[in-house]
């Protein structure tokens, strides 16, 4: 792997070296590295590009590495990734992709990620997206996540995108079983042209599932955001969708919550907010010595941790 | 010493000019604590915006240790030791107690130091510390972090606009001596905005602004009396006295 895709997997994957337990390196569309425990197997597709990762039933306190680096411009790849979590499982899946195009033609990645999880399990999802270089080439992403939850059952997704992507189109479809439950937390940052959408569509189909959607984002200088969360309590169960986000300049920002109350014991709440940062947090930040600049760039970054 | 001269400020209202302070002169010694009292409406809050820099006078001159500091934005006057907390303190969604309180410090406090600030303030450190700076916390809370974060400042000027309100009486003993010990340990100046008779009554001088005018000053024994006895003449009464709203 040369320094650039060293760098990337840093900005993704916080990974300095080869990572312990299971793991799959994809860079420039190859796999570079691979390797399955004794409860975490990974194999390659036999139909389309991508791996499927099977975790047994009973696999605690492990963890499961499958970044995606690329550095040749001009790349494009749609990757199809199948996690099945079995059954009292308590796992950590560190996903994220990082592209450097220092060229000119547009370097693409689309991922499509299925989760199939068991009864009472723990998912813990993280994903980061990084893109970096000075080419005119666009770095686009287009992640798209499948999750279906099994009884009791808790998956948690953070989900990171605050440098350098010039374009996002993000889905997330969910299923909930019963007493299944999903929370999400998006950090997303746009500036320059940049352009982002993220839509989640989740159904709660079983009785006392939960869904929590927190979108917190930034937008700045002339890019545009669109955030969209449908909600659809199919039974009696609870959500919450919340959207807040920062326009700096000339940015443009969506929020679209949509909630549907399928069952009458569904309870549901939806909330979004849209606004500059306000006048007066600069200026407390400024009485404590901070120049303007910098208030807003702490500011930026509180919201954003 | 900070030396307000002739300083005034007035706002546009519907076209009609308003004066808000006019011709404020005084001067706020070395380790002094001046408290500065009056008629809601007055001009007390915005004579402390001036101070720090928030607003800009339409008229006079403010002068800190004889320089001229008029023309300084809020950041260049906070760089030159001058604090200032706000009335309604300011929330921030994702920074921490513990995160405002190192910006205030100037330098990365470890967290014993930071919770040292909060007890002082008598919030339980630990309970407090990694929380958001958000609208889960109470009014009463929000006004002693803000006060911590004053202390964490630790510069010679501090000016508190009504450090009382919203904390309640059970803290408030404990608040009076904050401002004594912030009097005696940093050496500062001290300048508090209050309605409460008992910070009046530890302040080395007393300021009483009503009507966009200083109208008294003096010692707590030469102003308090006349204070307490003439609330009327001080208040919106005085309207009703004088044949009511024209």
């Amino acid at each position: 792997m040369d320094a650039i895709q060293k760098q990337l997997l840093e900005a993704v994957a916080g990974l300095h070296e080869i990572p312990v337990g299971a793991y799959n390196i994809r860079a420039n569309g190859k796999s570079e590295g691979r390797n399955s425990t004794e409860h975490i197997e990974i194999t390659t597709r036999e139909e389309g590009d991508g791996i499927i990762i099977r975790i047994k039933d009973g696999t605690r306190k492990e963890s499961v590495h499958i970044p995606v680096v690329m550095s040749q411009a001009g790349l494009e790849e749609v990757v199809y990734n199948d996690f099945y979590v079995g059954d009292d499982c308590d796992v950590t899946i560190i996903a994220g992709c990082g592209i450097h195009n220092g060229g000119d033609a547009s370097s693409r990645h689309d991922g499509i990620h299925s989760f199939f999880i068991g009864k009472n399990s723990r998912v813990k999802y993280v994903e980061k997206h990084y893109g970096s270089g000075d080419g005119k080439g666009e770095r686009i992403m287009n992640p798209e996540t499948i999750i279906e939850i099994g009884e009791n059952s808790v998956m948690e997704m953070d989900t990171v995108q605050i440098k350098g992507v010039d374009s996002t189109k993000r889905m997330t479809r969910a299923k909930l079983k019963e007493g299944a439950s999903l929370k999400v937390m998006e950090r997303l940052m746009t500036h320059g042209t940049q352009d982002a959408e993220s839509r989640f569509i989740v159904d709660m189909d079983g009785e006392n599932s939960g869904a929590n959607i927190i979108s917190r984002s930034v937008a700045k200088d002339d890019s545009r955001q669109l955030f969209q969360s449908v909600l659809n309590g199919n039974a009696a169960c609870s959500g919450h969708t919340e959207c807040d986000a920062i326009i700096v300049g000339n940015a443009k920002i969506s929020s679209i919550p949509e909630i549907t109350a399928n069952s009458s014991d569904a309870a549901l709440i939806h909330e979004a907010a849209i606004g500059k940062i306000a006048g007066e947090q600069i200026i407390k930040l400024m009485t404590l010595g901070l120049t303007e600049e910098e208030a807003e760039a702490q500011i930026i970054n509180g919201f954003l941790k | 010493m900070l030396e307000l001269r002739d300083v005034s400020f007035k706002v546009e209202e519907e076209t009609k000019e308003k004066g808000i302070l006019e011709r404020v002169s005084f001067t706020l010694e070395d380790n002094k604590f001046i408290a500065i009292t009056g008629p809601n409406g007055g001009g007390k809050s915005t004579l402390a915006k001036i101070i720090a820099g928030i607003e800009k006078p339409t008229e006079g001159r403010i002068y800190l240790d004889g320089e001229d500091i008029t023309e300084l934005n809020i950041t260049e006057r906070a760089k030159k030791g001058i604090s200032y907390a706000f009335q309604q303190p300011v929330r921030f969604k994702g920074v921490t107690v513990l995160d405002l309180i190192r910006l205030a410090s100037g330098e990365n406090i470890t967290v014993a130091g930071a919770c040292q600030y909060l007890s002082e303030v008598g919030l339980c450190a630990k309970d407090y510390i990694n929380r958001e700076v958000n609208a889960s916390l109470s009014g009463g809370e929000m006004k002693r972090i803000e006060i911590a974060t004053v202390m964490a400042r630790g510069t010679r000027m501090s000016v508190f606009d009504e450090p009382e309100a919203g904390i309640d009486l059970w803290s408030f003993q404990n608040l009076i001596h904050v401002f004594e010990n912030m009097h005696r340990e940093i050496h500062g100046s001290i300048l508090i905005i209050s309605h409460q008779e008992r910070i009046l009554n530890i302040a080395d001088e007393i300021l009483v602004i009503a009507d966009g005018k200083l109208v008294s000053r003096g010692s707590k024994e030469e102003v308090l009396p006349a204070l307490l006895e003439g609330v009327d003449d001080y208040s919106g009464c005085k309207i009703w006295k004088d044949g009511g709203v024209k």
